[in-house]
């Protein structure tokens, strides 16, 4: 017995390939897709050859839920990855990320406020904006009340499956303003309002999943209008020669962070990549590629003026859009999704 | 069923292991010692066949059973809030329910919440307490930060803590917020599955229906059923026929249309998936083609709904019908028919009293297979499928993935799982044990 008991979580742990990664190259984990690939003439390249730290990525979907098993699994083989601000959160209340020493990646005043998080450092700034086809429509939408106008717009329109933006836009389109949106959905009463609201295109209103599905719901003429992230947008515009256009007002904005997995045997390594990336001087150039806002402050003079107006952190874009609220949605998403699940299967 | 009978009945004798025969036998002649050996052989016939299957046994374990019940584990596991807040957990034991529970109840709450909030613990507690009752993570976090800035919250007595809580939230103040954590302290709870079948307990402990605006369980789990079942009819009024062509054919023929059937199989489920968006859209191959001919004026919705779901699983899910039907169609000789013929049966009847029975094995086995596949299907339904249309291992990855909230996805798959295994049991009880047959 004695010796069964030794053997056996030795074995167990060869079986389940726990045990200290040793070794193991700086791994980086982003979004895959266009993103990645400019991230990779941006960032990831120019990293191993001046820094001269070797370094992989690799891509994933998302999902807190994977990062969990990664760490609490003990076969950890990501280092940094960038996640959406709610896996930020979420990970970061679970214990799942190391904690970031700003003062070893430039400091915590050369970004932008919103990028600063105890758990991570802001990667990019993008918007959900309201999108439709310039070729369709000439006189296009220029708010969401315009995407509730079945009369002027008939036809399909898209949202997000599921609560989160969706119900946000409704209020909007109801005549909330941006910076009280929040503060109208913590009521009951808001979250009623927005489900009434939605009642009202129902019928005309279909869900996406993926954040590629707006561009093609778009080209293929499945919908009218959708909401979408502006980068796919002018992907769409740049890559397929698409007319495709965005209104910016009462868009919503939200950050994706770097953050470090806990445990990470290449916590050096890590910082000295996330340091290397929020240089203002590499950050500048990513808008070249993809037009997602950057977070260093002194990236924002040197990027090429005329790709300016098209990114999110433009002054006049981010005066019309409003942040997504991480506290509010990690407090009531589960219970709106159930909501939002009731109200669609009525 | 006949037929059935004289094919497995055979003499007692045959269903004896060899063995146990033969040891009865030689018992008789040369006594205790060739027993014995007997036994030996048997036990080491019995060894080696346990070792031959234990790699498959372990594998299974680790793959299938331990994760099954990790599963079982975590639809009931609720030690996070004992662990994080344990003063209060312990404190609230001695409150029986009515009122407020005692002053040195709010005193260990101030306590663990100062230590918890140092030990960045809180929020899970605040996360699980959050499920129970909305608004628990904002009570928690400010009421920690609160009693923070007031400093010294061990100079006050336990008076002065319990109305300094409720000033700073009179949520403290409601009976049903010491409920929830009473409800949460653990080590287990029948919480997560409870809300998977859309009930909850009040605050007085009794199991009540959850509020109409977010009891959805009940319908997705009958929704899944719903679409498993539809499928599963479908797949077989489809294949059945398409079998029965596959096996009567002539060889090249059949092989022909066999490797038509196999070759949807052994394309990417993704790829046959995204390639049913193309084809049915508004602007589709389909509705394009329905235009043209004049037979609709617009575009009809054939995706996106509950159409698309269909005809993409339908699609998927076909092969794995039309197989375990083909292959104990094969093994029908066509001699049966020709006997019911010639003994004066119309077609139809010789078809239904002879063929049909002696090709259920092959239905029942394609019947269970498909609606046992089609009842954990995702990815196809969150794809063609609209908001309304989504089964429930949606939600389970929604709650694996998204919300981290471990429990409630395990007790959903519980519920699956449970459902799934009562309706096996029915359909035992109704098809019996041999009436189903893989090859």
């Amino acid at each position: 017995m004695k010796s069964s008991s030794t053997i056996l979580p030795a074995v167990l742990a060869a079986v389940l390939g726990a045990g200290p990664a040793v070794g193991r190259d700086l791994t980086v984990v982003s979004w895959g897709g266009s993103y990645q690939d400019a991230q990779k003439e941006v960032y990831f390249r120019p990293f191993a050859q001046t820094v001269g730290i070797p370094m992989n990525d690799e891509a994933w979907d998302g999902g807190v839920g994977v990062l969990r098993a990664k760490v609490e699994g003990g076969a950890l083989n990501w280092d940094v990855v960038e996640v959406e601000s709610e896996e930020l959160a979420l990970g970061c209340e679970e214990g799942l990320y190391e904690k970031i020493d700003y003062t070893k990646i430039g400091g915590a005043a050369s970004y932008i406020p919103e990028a600063v998080n105890d758990c991570g450092v802001g990667a990019i700034v993008y918007d959900f904006v309201l999108a439709y086809d310039g070729d369709k429509l000439k006189d296009g939408p220029q708010s969401w009340a315009d995407f509730w106008d079945l009369k002027k717009f008939p036809g399909l329109r898209a949202l997000r499956q599921g609560p989160k933006t969706t119900l946000e836009i409704a209020l909007m389109a109801d005549g909330v303003a941006p910076k009280d949106v929040y503060a109208v959905l913590a009521t009951d009463n808001g979250v009623d309002r927005a489900f009434a609201k939605l009642k009202a295109i129902r019928g005309s209103l279909i869900f996406w999943k993926a954040g590629a599905q707006p561009p093609q719901l778009l080209a293929s003429g499945e919908v009218v209008m959708t909401s979408a992230y502006n980068g796919r947008i002018t992907a769409a515009n740049d890559r397929d020669h698409k007319n495709f256009q965005m209104s910016w007002n009462g868009a919503l904005f939200t950050l994706d962070s770097w953050v470090i997995l806990k445990g990470s045997p290449n916590m050096d390594a890590a910082l000295k990549f996330l340091e290397f990336v929020g240089r203002p001087e590499r950050q500048r150039l990513l808008p070249n590629y993809i037009a997602y806002g950057v977070t260093s402050k002194a990236a924002m003079p040197l990027i090429d003026p005329k790709l300016v107006a098209r990114l999110p952190t433009a002054p006049e874009n981010m005066a019309r859009a409003v942040q997504i609220s991480d506290a509010f949605w990690a407090e009531n998403l589960d219970r709106l999704t159930e909501r939002f699940n009731a109200w669609i299967a009525e | 069923m006949t037929v059935d009978l004289t094919l497995h009945t055979g003499s007692p004798l045959e269903r004896q292991s060899p063995g146990a025969a033969l040891s009865r036998g030689a018992m008789g002649e040369s006594g205790p010692s060739l027993m014995r050996r007997l036994v030996r052989t048997e036990r080491h016939r019995k060894i080696t066949a346990l070792l031959l299957i234990a790699p498959l046994a372990t594998f299974l374990l680790f793959t299938f059973l331990l994760p099954i019940a990790g599963m079982l584990w975590r639809s009931v596991d609720d030690r996070d809030v004992a662990r994080i807040m344990p003063q209060t957990t312990a404190a609230i034991g001695s409150w029986d329910g009515r009122g407020l529970p005692g002053e040195h109840t709010f005193a260990a709450l101030a306590a663990d919440l100062a230590t918890a909030s140092q030990a960045r613990t809180l929020d899970l507690a605040a996360k699980r307490l959050n499920y129970d009752v909305n608004g628990f993570r904002t009570l928690l976090a400010t009421t920690a930060r609160k009693l923070a800035q007031l400093g010294a919250t061990a100079g006050l007595n336990e008076a002065d803590l319990k109305e300094t809580l409720i000033r700073i939230n009179p949520r403290w103040g409601e009976p049903n917020t010491w409920a929830a954590i009473r409800r949460a302290s653990g080590p287990v709870t029948a919480f997560y599955l409870l809300s998977a079948i859309d009930l909850k307990r009040d605050a007085s402990n009794r199991i009540i229906a959850a509020p109409k605006t977010v009891a959805i369980y009940r319908e997705v789990l009958a929704r899944t059923f719903t679409i498993s079942l539809v499928v599963t009819l479908a797949c077989l009024t489809l294949g059945f026929p398409l079998a029965y062509l596959l096996a009567t054919a002539r060889p090249n023929v059949a092989n022909l249309l066999m490797i038509l059937v196999l070759l949807p199989f052994w394309t990417s489920l993704l790829v046959r998936t995204m390639a049913w968006i193309v084809l049915l859209q508004n602007q589709g191959v389909v509705n394009g083609a329905l235009l043209d001919l004049g037979l609709i004026d617009h575009p009809v919705r054939l995706i996106f709904n509950r159409f698309g779901v269909y005809v993409a699983m339908i699609h998927v899910l076909l092969p794995f019908m039309i197989l375990p039907i083909y292959s104990v169609m094969q093994t029908i000789s066509p001699a049966y028919m020709r006997a019911g013929l010639s003994l004066g049966a119309p077609p139809r009847v010789a078809f239904a009293r002879v063929y049909l029975p002696l090709t259920m094995p092959g239905v029942g086995a394609g019947c269970l297979l498909v609606f046992i596949l089609a009842l954990g299907y995702y990815i196809t339904p969150a794809l063609v499928g609209g908001a309304a249309d989504q089964m429930i291992s949606y939600f389970i990855a929604f709650y694996t993935t998204d919300t981290v909230n471990w429990g409630m996805a395990s007790a959903l798959g519980a519920v699956l799982l449970t459902s799934t295994l009562l309706l096996y049991g029915v359909y035992q009880r109704l098809v019996g044990a041999d009436g189903m047959r893989l090859g």
